[in-house]
């Protein structure tokens, strides 16, 4: 009869802190691994290290969402709901962004509520250039820090090619 | 004297202490479940407006949306469905979902201009969604294909006003063809 209370206990104790665990990575913050070297040398610098660079995620974000060029966003695939990508925002709603489609350069207006992602090796990410620009709702979240390894934790910085961008507010 | 209320005091703002930590994780306990059903089982929504006026009143109707649907991918052509904006992401708007991944779906233009017609085959991983009034709806004839991330849940049940009460029978709209 005390073992069954035990382990009742325990049973009660560890859905309390999956509940409040997973209510505080939904609306506050989480962490999560990247996987992939799209984001090189952002994170995952080398191909070759046997863990991934594991990142912390805001959730504060989404009330409002706005965001500014050069965030790192986390957001659900266009093509496939259940894949989240990480991606850096290069373009706004309304703004204007420089792209080589076909080998010849094009210009293409960001539409309302949307933005426009790329990864920061472009050589190997999958991005707008190729889905283009996504929806902001399907942002959820977005990248403040790099949390491991310890040697590389720090603020990730908003970067972005200022002369593809042009916008007229 | 002093070291006895002193001792007093001690016991007793550790009772307070206690009695408000308690009451405290309480009520995050109560929170956390308010959030984890309003995210992954089922949640409030309103509508309004011309939308879907032959499903809904104009002046605004309040129903539940379950989300394990969604999750699941277990929405399909005819069902009515919660969705944030394309063009706006903090709104939610309820469509009929007309078309799936790889389905064809054909449409009327503009019905207030001419009767013709589009047909179009929906992306992978998006969905085509149109309000039952299609006089004066924005939808995916506007803003075309909608990614299947933007779904928020499936509407089941209107709870406004009392007396439409009930759940809701899949919309009788046309069929896409597939």
């Amino acid at each position: 009869m005390g073992t069954q209370s035990l382990l009742w206990n325990s049973v009660k104790k560890f859905l309390t802190c999956g509940l409040i665990g997973l209510t505080i990575s939904d609306r506050y913050a989480s962490i999560v691994p990247v996987r992939g070297a799209s984001m090189s040398p952002t994170f995952n610098p080398r191909a070759r290290n046997f863990t991934d660079d594991y990142v912390l995620v805001e959730k504060f974000c989404l009330k409002k969402y706005e965001f500014s060029h050069g965030d790192v966003v986390v957001f659900c695939s266009p093509s496939n709901h259940k894949e989240k990508h990480i991606k850096r925002i290069i373009a706004l709603p309304g703004d204007w962004i420089g792209t080589t489609h076909n080998s010849h350069d094009d210009v293409l207006k960001v539409p309302k509520g949307h933005c426009w992602v790329e990864g920061d090796n472009s050589a190997s990410s999958m991005d707008s250039r190729s889905f283009g620009p996504i929806p902001l709702g399907l942002v959820k979240g977005r990248v403040t820090h790099v949390v491991w390894p310890p040697q590389r934790i720090g603020l990730v910085e908003r970067v972005f090619p200022q002369e593809r961008v042009s916008s007229f507010k | 004297m002093v070291g006895l209320v002193g001792r007093l005091w001690n016991l007793q703002y550790k009772s307070i202490v206690k009695e408000a930590s308690g009451k405290a994780l309480a009520v995050a306990k109560f929170f956390c479940v308010l959030h984890v059903t309003n995210t992954y089982l089922c949640t409030f929504a309103l509508a309004y407006g011309p939308n879907m006026v032959l499903t809904f009143n104009l002046t605004g109707d309040m129903f539940l949306a379950e989300r394990l649907s969604i999750k699941f991918g277990k929405v399909g052509p005819g069902d009515i469905v919660l969705l944030r904006y394309p063009e706006s992401p903090r709104k939610v708007m309820v469509k009929c979902l007309l078309g799936l991944e790889s389905h064809s779906v054909t449409y009327v233009v503009d019905p207030m201009k001419s009767d013709r017609r589009d047909t179009v085959v929906v992306p992978k991983g998006h969905v085509w969604v149109e309000g039952d009034n299609i006089y004066n709806s924005r939808d995916s004839r506007q803003f075309g294909p909608v990614p299947y991330g933007l779904l928020e849940g499936k509407v089941f049940c209107k709870i406004w006003p009392p007396k439409e009460f009930g759940s809701l029978m899949k919309s009788g709209m046309k069929d896409p063809d597939l």
